[in-house]
């Protein structure tokens, strides 16, 4: 019998891989070299002790926390959109960022603005009730449209973004909040990032479900038929994604449309199969990161830009542009 | 054996499926026909645990397909339903593969390869494999869908209308493949099927149903029979007896209620 089932263009995504890891290593190169203290490598061979001390300090833990972060963000943004069947559902576009956010607020306002812990453990019980709030309205919705399903969840996030602005204007922290809600790495310094480690792990973990989140995503008759149990399995993708998205806000503040942008481009790339298509997303997210975040340190040089403006910016852009190829693409093919 | 006990099922007063009880043992192709609503793809849910009963008990060779653990059930029993037209960008060999999901656990070993192999040639989906199911048209899709569950290898298969998208020689071919799927592997196959002459072909058992009720259960010469379409479609359809067994000519003039002339009853075709 000739043999024809091998997974289809098996090096497809191998190559993506090993072209994205390239430049993910060049762009780190970069990243590690760009900054207002102007370090070289041969600054650092001559052992320059001071400039290698921003190195350890600063720019590495920077680059750290970007790739788990863009990578983490990515991935969540993949299992989330494949989980409901929709690829225009992401953290930024469910409520889950703006209900983690509102968490930290909460946090603060109850055990003050130093206990990292409770900020974290309320953000992502937060994330998870705003995630399965946003859930339960579309299960209500009774034109569950591609395009009116997000449009719903970032309704939703709008009303949650006011009543945490509301609250954290009566407090008098309005100035701390923007730290939370514009993703910034001019402030990630060596002991300051390494709770984002837990979300590299948790990005791992993905992977090891990648097989039932593909058949989950198939929707609820074919994973019942292929024996997953579709409730359980939807249950721990968005627990994941709650998790991941509230420890990102925490440490470094919400990155809008990364989650979104991400995985479109990888899926139509690479396929649904999450096997396949989690790696891919989780270095391009890693990747688009780490442009916006070179980027955002370049422009207005020797000042920063907050990386989450210039992901946004961006991000955007490639989100209208996504839109109006689902709408006019699909209807012309 | 799939035994059905007493199976009901009820949308707020709608009863759709009735207390059905119905007993299928192993081996051969049995046929669901009837009108639409008779409450046939909602038995073949309830089979499938797709949907749960108000009342009653499915088991599948013993086994109670409410109380039985996913992953068990579905190396024993397979089902597919009509809708299939989702946007997953799967390729056609990465879907046969998830049938072998329940058995590999997502590691595929030689033998998986084998069942994921003998599934798309089976199907004729050979050239067409390395295609994203996003690309193809929905007959090609269907197709797939019937590889994986065939890739699945269990020993029930339920099917929901599997021909409603294909042309007549992929339906021939799907309608071959189903009795191979008897014959050869051995397998139990109960399908929805609209067609009633179809179904008179290729099953060896055709169950009527109306109002969510079986109503008529026999082989095919003793279903496709004027008097007992009239009692399932609430239609005079004519049967003509031909070589290649009953045919219903629901088609054409005769075929209003009513008395209407009988065009042929014998020998027309022979």
């Amino acid at each position: 019998m000739i043999t024809v089932a091998r997974p289809a263009p098996q090096g497809a995504d191998r190559r993506y891989l090993a072209i994205g890891a390239l430049v993910l290593l060049g762009a780190a190169a970069v990243s590690l070299f760009v900054g207002v203290s102007g370090i070289s490598p041969a600054d650092l061979l001559a052992g320059d002790a001071q400039k290698r001390a921003v190195l350890l300090e600063s720019r590495i833990p920077r680059l750290a926390a970007i790739v788990l972060a863009g990578s983490a963000m990515g991935v969540a943004g993949l299992i989330m959109q494949g989980l409901t069947q929709n690829r225009f559902v992401a953290p930024s576009t469910a409520g889950t960022i703006e209900s983690a956010t509102f968490g930290v607020l909460v946090a603060t306002l109850w055990f003050g603005s130093g206990s990292v812990f409770a900020k974290m453990t309320l953000a992502v019980l937060f994330a998870l009730v705003g995630t399965a709030i946003f859930l339960a309205l579309v299960e209500r919705l009774r034109f569950s449209d591609i395009i009116v399903v997000p449009l719903v969840g970032i309704m939703f996030g709008a009303v949650v973004g006011a009543a945490t602005m509301f609250f954290a204007f009566r407090a008098d922290l309005l100035q701390t909040l923007s730290a939370w809600t514009t993703a910034d790495f001019s402030g990630t310094l060596r002991g300051r990032y390494e709770l984002l480690w837990l979300v590299g792990g948790l990005t791992v973990l993905a992977y090891r479900y990648a097989d039932r989140f593909t058949v989950a995503g198939m929707g609820r008759d074919h994973a019942v038929n292929l024996g997953v149990d579709h409730r359980r399995t939807v249950t721990l993708g968005l627990a994941l994604v709650a998790a991941v998205s509230a420890v990102v806000v925490v440490v470094v503040g919400a990155i809008p449309f990364l989650g979104l942008v991400a995985p479109n481009i990888t899926t139509l790339l690479v396929g649904d199969n999450m096997r396949r298509v989690l790696p891919v997303t989780a270095l391009s997210g890693a990747l688009f990161l780490l442009v916006c975040d070179i980027l955002s340190r370049t422009i207005r040089y020797p000042f920063e830009v907050p990386v989450g403006t210039v992901v946004g910016v961006l991000g955007g852009a490639v989100f209208v542009f996504l839109i109006f190829r689902s709408r006019f693409g699909a209807a012309a093919a | 054996m799939i035994d059905i006990d007493g199976i009901t099922k009820r949308y707020g007063k709608a009863t759709v499926v009735d207390r059905v009880n119905l007993q299928i043992p192993r081996g051969g192709v049995v046929s669901l026909i009837g009108a639409n609503g008779a409450g046939k793809s909602t038995l073949l849910s309830m089979v499938g645990r797709l949907l749960e009963p108000c009342d009653g008990r499915i088991t599948v060779d013993g086994h109670d397909v409410q109380a039985t653990p996913g992953p068990e059930l579905a190396r024993r029993l397979s089902v597919l339903r009509q809708e299939n037209h989702l946007p997953v960008r799967l390729a056609v060999g990465e879907l046969v593969a998830f049938g072998r999901f329940p058995h590999s656990g997502g590691r595929l070993s030689t033998r998986d390869h084998d069942h994921i192999d003998r599934a798309i040639a089976h199907l004729d989906l050979g050239p067409m494999a390395h295609r994203r199911l996003d690309q193809l048209s929905g007959g090609q899709r269907q197709r797939a869908f019937i590889a994986m569950v065939l890739a699945q290898d269990t020993d029930y298969v339920l099917l929901d209308e599997p021909l409603n998208t294909l042309d007549m020689r992929h339906a021939a071919q799907t309608m071959d493949t189903i009795r191979r799927m008897a014959d050869d592997l051995d397998k139990t196959v109960v399908v929805v099927l609209h067609d009633v002459n179809v179904a008179a072909h290729h099953s060896d058992r055709i169950v009527a149903m109306k109002h969510g009720r079986v109503v008529a259960d026999g082989s095919p010469s003793e279903v496709v029979d004027r008097d007992v379409l009239r009692h399932v479609f609430d239609l005079d359809v004519p049967v003509s007896h031909t070589d290649a067994g009953p045919v219903a000519m629901h088609f054409g003039r005769a075929c209003t209620s009513g008395d209407a002339p009988l065009a042929s009853r014998t020998g027309e075709f022979r």
